[in-house]
């Protein structure tokens, strides 16, 4: 492994991409839109710049465009993209299809959707060097499986024979990163490649990444949502917002003295945190849950947690660690085969079929995707209004008045009230849902990933947002969550699942400072911060300790 | 046991459920017959003594479980029972009316098959290669007015261009049009060649006269299902080439054609293949309006003429053999798109 | 810097997207639309403007015979006579009358009967649905003409049956359609949101589901409208389906396709009606496809 920080410089060499002025436009509603309004790059030979910015700052747009590429519904209108002097928006098709993959390469989002379902992995890793006859077979193939020992590939030799269905993630990850290696281009766009992933899993990929792009000096632009991400893999950082650049500096100086607001507020929810309450007494209590989807697999098994009256206890976990599962038992959607759940003193019926319209109001669910939980043909006035006519009788303007109400409740304006799901932003949207769950007036409001599908700054308003209310109306929340710095800014307690199993429950100080079970200390040492070193370190402590290598997942 | 031959097995097992209720479905159809049916089918003039003896044949007054499982068991040795219209005189069964039309209309869908399949395969991948150019445009919209016309009215149109080869230059139309124009759609009208418009063929037929003489049916059935396979297999691979596999094959360099060919295609045989069974299947469906105008002995027209002459065996028959065949195809595409699945050809 | 422009960006972002009435919507909608559809949407037009006028329209009776069969074109009879002596044009705008009338209201039948089937199967879903889904199956796996021309053997030819009959074995596709689309908006947050909120059966069909579900079944209507049409067509023409002397278009191909021998192409006028009737409709259902199904082609 190298040795060699992201803090010890490079060797810069000459320029090798120089982006001008570039404009890109974007057709939707019957016109073109500006996507990326003049963005300038200088990217120097073995440098690694970062790209950040929030959903809608064109940054992979602008990394798609450095290859001379632009989606299908998007057009280059302006500017110019100079490639190691090759002016790649002027130059053939032809030109630039034989500088794509050879010389210029890119790593996506989700390498699931990426790999080709129909081919083997190794095949299409050597596919591009056989495509510019650049090797033959044989050895492209030996270079393949060099390249997965590099990327610290379980079983090297065979992972190249297997479908990309047949293996995980995170390794999928890595063999696009191989792939985009075969042909050891001077330049490598990486959009987004974590993003998809646990963040256990996450650690393991951003080394694997570090560590090849060191090791042969090529150049690359990261583009990320994550600052505490970029910080560990860019020697540069532009900000980016609306398609524009909001900042621009190294690395350190960036996370020591950002220049805008903008850029602070993009750790906005790490500044979060509550202060400590006393305890209270439970008003749902989870007695050794165990449930299943119909087969043997346990999804819980003997979950017991404590839910004190007007706090939050924040339920953190990977994918498959049950926690939405817990949810879908608590609302009965998904009944227990053992074990029971107390709500005020007494037993819940287990089906929901068998509760009550009054044991229904009093919890109250809101999900993570608000454009699926709102029903796009309903206006705000249907969708907050249908709880008080179906639990309180209101109808007619006393119900038109109560919406108003609930609106100025979640800070949107009241002329909102005839809009359609479409109309609204996301953060409106995500509004609008906890407007309908207070509607209910309940005891008990359990919030699924509520803020994992928004951005950092409208999460941080939706999280404000939820500790007010709690404090006004004294509502109770589960909080449902795999962002460690969401626990962090609102939760009283913490619960930390594993596989359909709680691995450790209590107060916030207590669970997130040391000494951990295994599990949460792996789990909390993965969640990158905003320190350049972070990654370093964590590797360092990893090797030392010899138990926790990156391997298999 | 290998996913793959399980999944397989599956769907053979539901395939001869289908069958099985399609058989029954069929069955139930001379249940449904009106009481009146015997004097209807035999006329006023039959005495009461006929309408019994013919009742006794069909067998009412026997319960119809019993009924059903005679007659399946009969089936399956390729015994349809009599046909009705053949009371007086002789005694024909309905195989042995079936079985030469049977032949006949197998040949018309082969030959169909053979020219339609690989023509709407070309077009549709061209289609989607070029996709938007004024290649595709044109494609489009003639296939769209192909899928919209009845087959009868292309059947009726191709009759009528072959015809007018010779009565063109006497029309009014070619007297009313400049000479030059005239004569040259004239010499097109010429160039091609004059098939027959009345397809009779028999068992004597040999077998390059019986394929010159199935042309025209041959060819409407083409235009009609041409026109369906090669949009959806443009849809197909248009659908596939918004997936990310495929920009990531964009961004590795790789030629418009070799995308199309190995990443877009491979993944596309699975709707592809359902498309052209289904098509096949229609066929079956498509074959009895052709076989009408054409007057081809196939088993759709003696289909038709048994329902106007109301000789259920017959019919049952016909539609149990054309429902098999619609059954197997639809089989056949779905176990090819199972093994054409890599997801279940290599599980993890 | 926070620059002019930039505050701008932000408030632009801040305002929720300008609010348009449906009518505008519809307005933008048809402005945008291409010939081929106009072409569709005033062909259909002149069609039920055919069809509902037809007695003004017509210049004899629908089943008025002349002593002059086959009459040339011209004269009297301006597209001549068919094979009893009556009138071509009068048959025709009668014809657009009967042949269209049958087919909607099979249509509308199947409609009625496929997608609250399909609805029920999607939202109850275990037994129902199997029980359901598998009769369909079932039903799918005898082709419909062949299907229809069974039954109609069994229960003889008239209009009521003809429409029954079709509408019945047509369903099954509507079944099919509607379902797979109702599964779709089923498993969307939103109904169970409903359900955990303890809204009943019903409510859950008629206003979470029913109003997701209609867009596509707009656009299937008209290719559903085409296959009936087309159907009807074809068993009229085989001689099984609309009866003498109800004037259709199938039918009066199958009368009068003798003519054709001659070189005469009047009888390919009613089945030149069919054609570009349902050209009309695809031409519009395709460009509606295209509009909802949101997939913009590369440019």
């Amino acid at each position: 492994m190298s040795n060699k920080a992201a803090s010890a410089p490079r060797e810069k060499g000459a320029p090798l991409l120089e982006i001008r002025d570039l404009r890109i436009e974007g057709f939707s509603d019957d016109e073109w839109h500006q996507i990326v309004r003049g963005i300038d790059i200088t990217l120097k030979r073995g440098e690694v710049l970062g790209l950040i910015g929030e959903s809608g700052a064109g940054k992979s747009t602008i990394g798609l465009a450095a290859m001379g590429y632009a989606k299908p519904g998007c057009r280059i209108s302006g500017g110019s993209v100079t490639f190691d002097g090759i002016d790649l928006i002027a130059a053939s098709e032809g030109r630039r299809r034989a500088l794509r993959g050879s010389r210029i390469a890119y790593v996506a989002q989700s390498a699931a959707a990426s790999f080709n379902p129909a081919h083997r992995i190794i095949e299409q890793t050597i596919e591009t060097q056989l495509t510019h006859n650049l090797d033959r077979r044989d050895k492209a193939e030996q270079g393949a499986i060099d390249l997965y020992r590099r990327l610290q590939l379980p079983n090297p030799e065979q992972i190249g024979r297997r479908y990309p269905h047949q293996v995980s993630g995170g390794q999928l990850q890595r063999a696009m990163t191989a792939m985009a290696m075969s042909c050891r281009p001077d330049l490598i766009i990486f959009d987004e490649p974590t993003t998809a992933l646990d963040v256990t899993t996450q650690v393991e990929v951003l080394a694997a990444i570090r560590n090849i792009v060191d090791q042969f000096q090529t150049a690359a632009i990261y583009i990320t949502h994550d600052l505490a991400v970029v910080a560990q893999m860019a020697d540069r950082i532009m900000v980016l917002r609306y398609g524009k650049l909001v900042e621009e500096a190294p690395t350190r100086t960036m996370l020591k003295t950002p220049q805008e607001d903008y850029t602070r507020s993009l750790w906005a929810v790490r500044k979060l945190g509550r202060s400590d309450r006393p305890n209270a007494e439970p008003v749902l209590v989870i007695d050794n849950v165990t449930a299943s989807y119909g087969g043997a697999v346990k999804v819980l098994e003997n979950v017991s947690v404590r839910v004190p009256r007007g706090r939050t206890v924040a339920v953190v976990g990977e994918s498959g660690s049950g926690k939405s599962t817990l949810a879908r038992a608590i609302v009965g959607l998904l009944p227990p085969t053992s074990g029971q759940i107390l709500f005020d003193g007494t037993p819940l019926p287990p089906a929901l079929k068998q509760r009550d319209k009054e044991t229904l109001r009093r919890i109250q669910l809101i999900y993570q995707m608000p454009d699926t939980a709102l029903n796009p043909r309903q206006t705000v006035r249907d969708v907050i209004g249908r709880p008080l006519e179906f639990y309180r009788g209101l109808g007619g303007r006393e119900r038109d008045r109560k919406v108003g109400e609930l609106l100025r409740l979640i800070e949107l304006d009241e002329r909102l009230i005839d809009r359609l799901p479409s109309e609204l932003s996301g953060g409106q949207k995500q509004r609008i849902c906890i407007a309908r769950a207070l509607a209910a007036e309940p005891e008990i409001i359990i919030c699924d990933e509520v803020t994992s599908a928004l951005d950092q700054i409208v999460q941080e308003g939706i999280l404000k947002l939820l500790m007010r209310l709690q404090q006004e109306m004294g509502v109770t929340y589960l909080f449902i969550t795999h962002d460690i710095a969401t626990v962090r800014a609102i939760a009283d307690e913490v619960v930390v699942m594993h596989r359909g199993k709680v691995v450790e429950q209590g107060p916030k100080a207590e669970v997130l400072s040391p000494p951990h079970p295994a599990y949460t200390e792996l789990l909390l040492s993965s969640v990158p911060e905003m320190d350049p070193d972070w990654l370093t370190g964590v590797l360092s402590r990893r090797a030392d300790k010899g138990g926790m290598r990156a391997s298999g997942n | 046991m290998h996913p793959v031959v399980r999944t397989v097995l599956q769907r053979l097992g539901l395939g001869l459920v289908t069958l099985f209720f399609v058989s029954i479905i069929i069955f139930s159809s001379v249940e449904l017959l009106p009481g009146d049916f015997a004097r209807a089918i035999l006329g006023q003039s039959a005495t009461p003594e006929t309408v019994a003896a013919f009742e006794r044949e069909i067998g009412i007054n026997r319960p119809p479980v019993t009924r059903y499982l005679e007659w399946i068991g009969q089936v399956a040795h390729g015994d349809f029972g009599q046909s009705f219209a053949s009371r007086v005189g002789y005694r024909r069964t309905v195989a042995e009316i079936i079985e030469p039309r049977f032949f006949n209309t197998l040949f018309l869908a082969a030959m169909t098959a053979l020219i339609a399949v690989p023509l709407a395969l070309a077009l549709g991948i061209a289609a989607a290669l070029y996709r938007n150019s004024w290649f595709d445009r044109t494609v489009n919209a003639v296939t769209l007015t192909t899928i919209s016309f009845p087959e009868f009215f292309i059947a009726y149109m191709l009759a009528y261009i072959i015809i007018s080869r010779d009565t063109f230059m006497g029309t009014q139309l070619a007297q009313s049009m400049p000479q030059w124009l005239a004569s040259s759609i004239d010499w097109i009208l010429h160039a091609i060649p004059k098939f027959p418009t009345l397809a009779n063929v028999n068992e004597q037929t040999p077998f390059g006269e019986r394929v010159w003489r199935s042309m025209l049916p041959a060819l409407t059935l083409t235009c009609v299902i041409v026109a369906y396979m090669m949009r959806m297999t443009r849809a197909a691979l248009v659908n596939l080439l918004a997936s990310p596999y495929i920009e990531m094959a964009q961004l590795k360099g790789l030629k418009a054609r070799t995308i199309m060919l190995r990443h877009a295609l491979p993944n596309a045989w699975a709707p592809i293949v359902t498309v052209i069974a289904f098509n096949l299947a229609y066929l079956v469906v498509g074959v009895v309006v052709v076989e009408v105008v054409f007057v081809y002995p196939g088993i759709g027209q003696l289909m038709v003429d048994a329902v106007r002459s109301r000789d259920i065996p017959v019919v049952q028959a016909c539609a149990l053999i054309f429902a098999a065949t619609y059954i197997l195809l639809n089989l056949s595409a779905d176990i090819i798109s199972i093994v054409t699945n890599p997801r279940l050809l290599h599980p993890r | 810097m926070t620059t002019v422009e930039d505050r701008q960006l932000r408030t632009e972002e801040a305002m929720p997207k300008a609010r348009r009435t449906r009518l505008s919507l519809i307005w933008r909608a048809l402005r945008s639309a291409p010939l081929s559809a106009w072409f569709g949407m005033i062909v259909i037009a002149g069609y039920v403007f055919v069809a509902v006028f037809a007695p003004w329209l017509a210049p004899y009776g629908e089943a008025q015979i002349f002593p002059e069969p086959y009459a040339p074109w011209g004269g009297q009879f301006v597209l001549g006579t068919d094979q009893l002596g009556r009138d071509m044009l009068t048959r025709l705008i009668y014809g657009a009358r009967n042949t269209i009338g049958i087919a909607l209201v099979t249509t509308l039948l199947s409609f009625a009967v496929g997608m609250s089937l399909g609805l029920l199967a999607a939202i109850s879903r275990g037994w129902i649905d199997q029980l359901l889904s598998r009769a369909v199956d079932a039903l799918m796996s005898i082709p419909v003409l062949i299907f229809a021309l069974m039954l109609l053997s069994t229960f003889g030819s008239s209009v009521f049956n003809l429409i029954v009959i079709i509408a019945v074995l047509d369903s099954t596709r509507v079944f099919r359609l509607s379902r797979a689309v109702a599964m779709n908006v089923v498993v969307m947050d939103f109904v169970e949101a409903a359900r955990l909120r303890g809204e009943g059966l019903g409510w859950i069909m008629r206003r979470e589901i029913l109003p997701n579900v209609m867009p596509p079944m707009i656009a299937e209507f008209g290719l559903r409208f085409c296959f009936v049409f087309l159907l009807v067509a074809s068993l009229s023409f085989l001689g099984v389906g609309i009866q003498p002397p109800t004037a259709d278009w199938g039918s009066m191909v199958r009368e009068n396709a003798t003519l054709i021998t001659y070189g005469d192409i009047t009888p390919l006028l009613p089945a030149a009606a069919i054609a570009l009737l349902t050209v009309a409709v695809n031409f519009v259902v395709d460009w509606l496809l295209h509009r909802t199904s949101g997939l913009k082609d590369e440019q």
